[in-house]
């Protein structure tokens, strides 16, 4: 393998890895807070992706009738801050419809609402926009650059770098702030931590609301770098981004990053070695491997009490 | 039990009895799915096509004029409904004839139901050799992957004179993998074994093709050929290009849909695949039915549309070949079959047709290069060794 071959597939890596760090964010976060996994996640994923096109496509239309005349950088940002706080409100709501009533019930229960929502989600939008795909309005004129060989697009350097940003901005906000405090101090002990005046529904508000911001982010941003989108898109990569969480160690927010970005470079370099078809095969046999030598992840915990955020 | 199948089947044949003079066409198609527009190009064809029978009074048949029906099931873009849509158009609605389903996924399935009940159906779109296979009572109306593959190996062969090829397909859906071993066989026994340099696939609903193309890039390949249907196309092209790969890339007809220069932009233009007709450029009869369709419906006819145009036009004949019906469906029927396999020849809006090798004809392909306006261009015709070129 030469060095170009091999630098080329780390960029390639590096993003495909992004997303599944993102997604993986979600999982991670509620499961921490809530001990469950949020199944719809991967859906929520999807329909962030959808909002992003129809804040996009309005912005767009605003600008090109000269109501709003705006650059597309601006159009970019503005898209993103819009589609996350939707999404957000979008997973506030699936907590509050679908997991706070559940909140005592048997954890089995609240996992099929999770998937339930998600198919909720997948249904709609297929009933709301119809089976044609979509394609994300190219917002950013993709330019190639060539470095030594390997090429890198302007499109890739912008995820790569916003994911690695949101990422530690995300670790800074809850080692460093009152509201990360409580959110590990609840992830250390949900029952005993509310009797002690955390805000139990305001603390799993807000894991959700950035749980699914991330998701929307992850959604524009794949929408960017593969335009086409349909209503199935987020039900094989969320499974994809919830093997990235329990391989990062089930609600360790750095093992979530790290696991995405380590399932990204095991795909690539799977199919970059091998035939491409024994792909997935190869790549989820050596996750098994891993896990089975790693069962509770690389930072997770043997016991459930002692899971930290 | 007994008495209510008799008293099903006396109602069923006073239902036939009493329909004498109507002659019922069943249509199955993807009307929702994924596929939809599949669907969609099938029904209005048909109606156009209906329209026409309707103006002329109706269809005559051995002397007797004779009204004509369409019963429309939807198969949801899947194999099991597609099953059950045919199944009920035999059994519940009585059709004389089944139109579609078009795509291979589901033609295959239900070409095997209309054979074992002995209905006659033909499927416009379908490549897939099993659709026809051993089935007397199924026939179509394009071409087959076995013919199709050769095709695009020849053309670029000629055309840009290249010796090395790289392939990309799906390697979880049955077109794109069985015409991408069809169009690695044609390469290599007209270039030499290992002449395919790069033989990629993936999985269906895949999106980042990154790693395989780095390996295509590599590989030193002159052009890259990919069998996929047109949502994949733009990310495949799209992804090749942000990678520096500047070469050709070549496709089939599972590109040709209207849909395609929406997704994929600029990245698409200058691009040639194969496929059964192209609507730029087109004249005669083609054109006549393009301008109709576009001026009904709002858009240019992809070829679906214009291949179940001459499906339905190849059963018009077949009806009139049998000569007279009786009424009795299980008989008639059978007629409309024989009918058909009287066609030799059939000059459609897609090509001149040849069904001198049995139920599937044989036809030009067209070469179509994606103009700079997105339009579908015509660019060459290949042509059958048995078929002279027009």
């Amino acid at each position: 393998m030469g060095l170009t071959f091999f630098l080329q597939n780390v960029v390639n890596a590096l993003q495909w890895g992004s997303f599944y760090g993102l997604i993986a964010l979600g999982y991670s976060m509620v499961y921490s807070i809530l001990m469950l996994f949020n199944f719809a996640h991967g859906d929520i994923f999807m329909t962030g992706s959808y909002i992003g096109v129809g804040v996009a496509a309005g912005l767009v239309a605003l600008s090109q009738y000269g109501a709003l005349p705006l650059p597309n950088w601006i159009v970019l940002a503005l898209t993103v801050l819009i589609s996350v706080v939707l999404t957000a409100f979008l997973g506030v709501a699936v907590e509050r419809i679908g997991y706070r009533p559940l909140r005592h019930a048997p954890r089995a229960s609240a996992a099929i609402t999770g998937l339930m929502i998600g198919i909720i989600l997948e249904t709609g939008n297929l009933i709301l926009l119809g089976a044609r795909r979509i394609k994300f309005p190219s917002l950013i004129e993709p330019v190639s650059f060539e470095l030594g060989g390997v090429y890198i697009t302007n499109k890739k350097i912008l995820i790569v770098g916003l994911s690695l940003a949101l990422m530690l901005l995300l670790h800074l906000f809850i080692q460093r702030t009152k509201w990360g405090m409580a959110m590990r101090a609840m992830a250390f002990d949900y029952v005993v931590v509310p009797l002690m005046g955390v805000p139990h529904n305001r603390i799993t508000v807000l894991t959700f609301a950035i749980g699914s911001g991330l998701a929307a982010v992850a959604g524009i941003f794949f929408g960017i770098a593969y335009p086409v989108l349909d209503p199935n898109m987020g039900i094989l990569f969320g499974w994809k981004a919830f093997v990235a969480a329990i391989l990062g160690g089930r609600g360790s927010v750095l093992g979530a990053c790290l696991a995405g970005f380590l399932l990204g470079t095991i795909e690539v370099f799977v199919a970059t070695i091998f035939p491409s078809t024994l792909r997935d095969l190869i790549a989820y046999s050596l996750i098994l491997l891993i896990l089975v030598f790693r069962p509770h992840g690389f930072f997770g915990e043997a016991y459930s009490a002692q899971l930290r955020l | 039990m007994k008495r209510i199948l008799v008293g099903i089947m006396a109602w069923l044949l006073a239902l036939s009895a009493q329909a004498s003079d109507v002659i019922k066409i069943g249509i199955d198609a993807s009307m929702t799915g994924d596929k939809s527009k599949v669907g969609e190009g099938t029904r209005y064809a048909a109606q156009l096509w209906l329209e026409d029978i309707k103006k002329a009074g109706g269809l005559k048949v051995g002397g007797k004029t004779y009204q004509v029906e369409l019963a429309v099931e939807d198969s949801e873009s899947k194999a099991e409904s597609a099953v059950k849509a045919a199944t009920k158009l035999i059994t519940e609605d009585g059709v004389l004839f089944i139109v579609g389903p078009q795509a291979s996924v589901e033609a295959v399935p239900a070409g095997e139901v209309a054979n074992n009940q002995a209905t006659p159906l033909i499927s416009a779109w379908s490549t897939n050799p099993n659709a026809t296979l051993n089935r007397p009572y199924v026939f179509r109306a394009c071409f087959l992957d076995p013919f199709q593959g050769p095709v695009v190996a020849g053309f670029v062969a000629k055309h840009y004179g290249f010796k090395k090829a790289a392939v990309l397909y799906d390697v979880a859906s049955d077109y794109p993998k069985g015409l991408a071993e069809n169009f690695k066989a044609a390469w290599e026994s007209r270039n030499g074994a290992g002449s395919v340099v790069a033989y990629e696939s993936f999985s269906t609903n895949d999106k980042d093709f990154s790693s395989q193309l780095t390996k295509i890039i590599k590989s030193g390949a002159d052009f890259l050929f990919t069998p996929q249907y047109y949502a994949e196309v733009p990310l495949i092209v799209q992804q090749a290009h942000e990678l520096g790969f500047k070469k050709p890339i070549v496709g089939s007809d599972s590109w040709g849909s209207a849909e395609l220069t929406k997704l994929c932009g600029k990245d698409c233009n200058g691009l040639m695949f194969s496929t059964h007709y192209a609507a730029a450029g087109a004249k005669g009869k083609t054109k006549e039915f393009i301008d109709r369709y576009n001026k009904e419906f709002g858009y240019v006819p992809d070829d679906v549309g214009a291949l179940t145009w001459d499906a339905l036009g190849l059963v018009q004949t077949a009806i009139q070949n049998c000569g007279k019906l009786t009424g009795d469906i299980k008989a008639d029927r059978t007629c409309v079959r024989d009918g058909m396999s009287k066609i030799r020849q059939f000059d459609g809006i897609t090509g001149k047709m040849n069904f001198s090798k049995g139920n599937d004809p044989e036809k030009c392909a067209v070469i179509v290069r994606i103009s700079d306006k997105g339009e579908f261009e015509f660019f060459d015709s290949i042509c059958p060794d048995s078929m002279a070129k027009n």
